[in-house]
């Protein structure tokens, strides 16, 4: 740790706290429209695909049997993964009183928020009639017709709106007290917008009391749905008894699959936040050491499920399960099956090197390999175990086509045009959180000196 | 009563000055003082939680995640006996519950709890507020305390007078 600490900076105060994130409001130079201009076209590109595909219908997506589930569904859990990692910093760091995920969770949470709105669009990009949607929610009608609560897939709907919600509340909430001396430090239009949206915070003992409290319970909620989601996300394979899917090793498996693509989205957005915006005195070297070392860590366990995969899958006995495995392992997908493997378990494995868990480039290297093997890892789930299942005539080999891969790529411009915008009009650096963990002001340090 | 009380007001720099002038205050008899701290800071709660009970936000909690439950319950097992779907000759639904059903009122728990906690941090703390109060200052949420003592006008000068020797960088009425 010695030379993490050594070039740490002098420790900010209070005041520098206010004055550093209010600085990262400042109106934006040419770079960020230049990156605005970018991702805007490509989410057009995939907005443009989306009205082609409704237009023509699923064929333009390359659906046909068996893959009826391809790369929407992919997408989707990879999308729900990713918001994963900014739960487990705000809730369970939280309850774990880890304090170096003060400066990074305010952009994790808004990383979650955003992953989780970019993931819900795809069961409706999926579903093709995404305007018949609200069949999903059980509301009184004339035929007496209920969603079937017994349907992993109506598990799913509430476990991903429910962790919508309170991803938001949790975030609107850590939100208020900063935007609060947002207000007090700007003038005009700007104050009065952020005086709506501070709901008059002042900080008197009072409301810190309350907050607090509903802070950790906030935080005692968020936890265990975290875990459920992904989980729940799971059985919507593990449930079904397709070979390659119907494990009880699906739940662990996915949640740690999605905390470790989480982590490494969370570096992907703030390594430049702390280029750009000049943090290097809030999200510090040893920041980065703490988040490679969870990537590392669940990397392993990843590595750890993919030998459970393989064995149980040998040593079940089952013919069609072992003939599955077989062709994956050695067939049409193999390719993608090496990317995930040299993505996800080979490549963290540099992070065991100090040097790499410190270094920006390496940490954006392994960051964008992880999420292309965790990407990878869905889609070959998902696909290779639908195109090789109990019988033959229903085997089959699925070929992307450009309208689908237009609008995932175009997910990835709605991800990030949220983030853009959003670090431009809030504190994606907590104002209070990080206060919290400076020393306090105080005047007899040791004795006398006053006055 | 409420005509007669006026309040002094307390800027401090620094955390240890502020728990000298609670401490000060509190021995002298003030009981009416609202604190204003950019941040939680323990050594000023710790003086103010002492005669207090805990926030009565879980109770919020508690009540929105059991309506959660309940009506999860109810909601899973009335559809399935207005729309039944048998599976292997097996009866619609399960007393007490239903296997299936554990994972939506699972989330219907945390949900409902989630609400019901953010609306009593609202109400608690009486937020939606379109002004700050009148001992508000700005510099509280930045790098600044504050004490606000209520108390009968003639008790001001005193209550300024602690205030300043307990190390305060401003006072005012």
């Amino acid at each position: 740790m010695s030379t993490i600490t050594e070039r740490r900076p002098s420790t900010p105060t209070y005041g520098d706290v206010n004055r550093d994130v209010i600085a990262t409001l400042r109106p934006p130079g040419n770079l960020y429209f230049a990156w605005m201009c970018i991702v805007g076209l490509i989410l057009t590109c995939g907005i443009l695909a989306w009205t082609y595909q409704i237009f023509i219908g699923m064929g333009a997506a390359g659906k046909r049997t068996p893959q009826m589930w391809a790369m929407y569904i992919t997408t989707f859990v990879f999308w729900i993964g990713i918001g994963h990692a900014g739960t487990l910093i705000s809730a369970v760091l939280y309850l774990f009183r880890a304090r170096w995920r003060t400066s990074i969770y305010r952009a994790a949470e808004a990383m979650t928020i955003f992953a989780v709105m970019t993931a819900g669009l795809f069961p409706l990009i999926h579903a093709g009639r995404m305007w018949f949607a609200y069949f999903l929610l059980p509301y009184p009608n004339q035929r007496y017709l209920w969603p079937n609560f017994k349907s992993p897939l109506v598990w799913d709907v509430f476990a991903i709106s429910t962790y919508l919600s309170i991803s938001t509340v949790f975030f609107i909430v850590g939100l208020v007290p900063d935007i609060a001396a947002l207000r007090d430090a700007s003038t005009g239009w700007r104050r009065r917008i952020y005086s709506m949206l501070a709901l008059g915070w002042e900080g008197s003992d009072s409301q810190w009391r309350h907050y607090r409290r509903a802070y950790g319970l906030f935080a005692a909620l968020a936890t265990p749905l975290v875990l459920s989601v992904h989980s729940v996300v799971s059985w919507d394979f593990a449930m079904a008894l397709v070979p390659g899917w119907h494990s009880t090793l699906f739940a662990p498996f996915f949640v740690d699959g999605a905390i470790f693509s989480g982590f490494a989205m969370v570096l992907i957005l703030v390594l430049p936040m702390r280029y750009f915006f000049n943090l290097y005195a809030y999200i510090q070297d040893k920041h980065l050491d703490a988040m490679a070392k969870l990537i590392l860590v669940t990397g392993l366990v990843l590595t750890y499920f993919y030998v459970c995969e393989l064995f149980t899958s040998w040593y079940s006995g089952d013919h069609i399960e072992k003939a599955s495995l077989f062709w994956r392992l050695t067939s049409s997908y193999s390719w993608a099956l090496a990317t995930m493997y040299f993505c996800n378990c080979v490549a963290p494995l540099i992070l065991f090197w100090k040097k790499a868990r410190t270094s920006p480039f390496w940490l954006y290297v392994v960051s964008i390999l992880v999420l292309i093997g965790m990407w990878f890892e869905r889609f070959n789930i998902i696909v290779p175990s639908l195109g090789h299942d109990f019988y033959p005539y229903t085997w089959g080999i699925y070929v992307p086509t450009l309208t689908d891969s237009t609008i995932i790529v175009g997910s990835f411009a709605w991800f990030f045009i949220l983030f853009l915008g959003f670090i431009k009009v809030m504190p994606s650096l907590s104002v209070v959180e990080v206060k919290e963990t400076l020393p306090p002001p105080i005047k007899d340090m040791a004795h006398g000196g006053h006055h | 009563m409420a005509a007669t009380t006026s309040t002094v007001l307390g800027v401090f720099a620094h955390v240890d000055t502020t728990v000298r002038a609670l401490e000060e205050l509190r021995a002298k008899g003030y009981h009416d003082l609202t604190v204003y701290t950019p941040v939680p800071v323990h050594e000023i709660e710790d003086v103010l939680e002492r005669d207090r009970p805990v926030s009565r936000v879980r109770v919020f909690t508690l009540l929105g995640g059991v309506i959660g439950l309940v009506s999860a319950w109810l909601l899973t097992q009335w559809t399935s006996l207005k729309w039944g779907l048998y599976v292997g000759g097996k009866p619609p639904i399960g007393f007490p519950v239903s296997p299936p059903y554990i994972v939506i009122m699972f989330e219907m728990m945390v949900l409902f709890g989630g609400i019901a906690t953010l609306i009593g941090m609202v109400v608690l703390g009486r937020l939606p507020r379109f002004r700050t109060s009148a001992a508000f200052d700005p510099r509280f949420t930045n790098d600044r305390f504050g004490v606000a003592v209520h108390c009968t006008p003639e008790r001001g000068p005193s209550v300024r007078e602690i205030l300043r020797t307990a190390g305060a960088e401003d006072v005012r009425a």
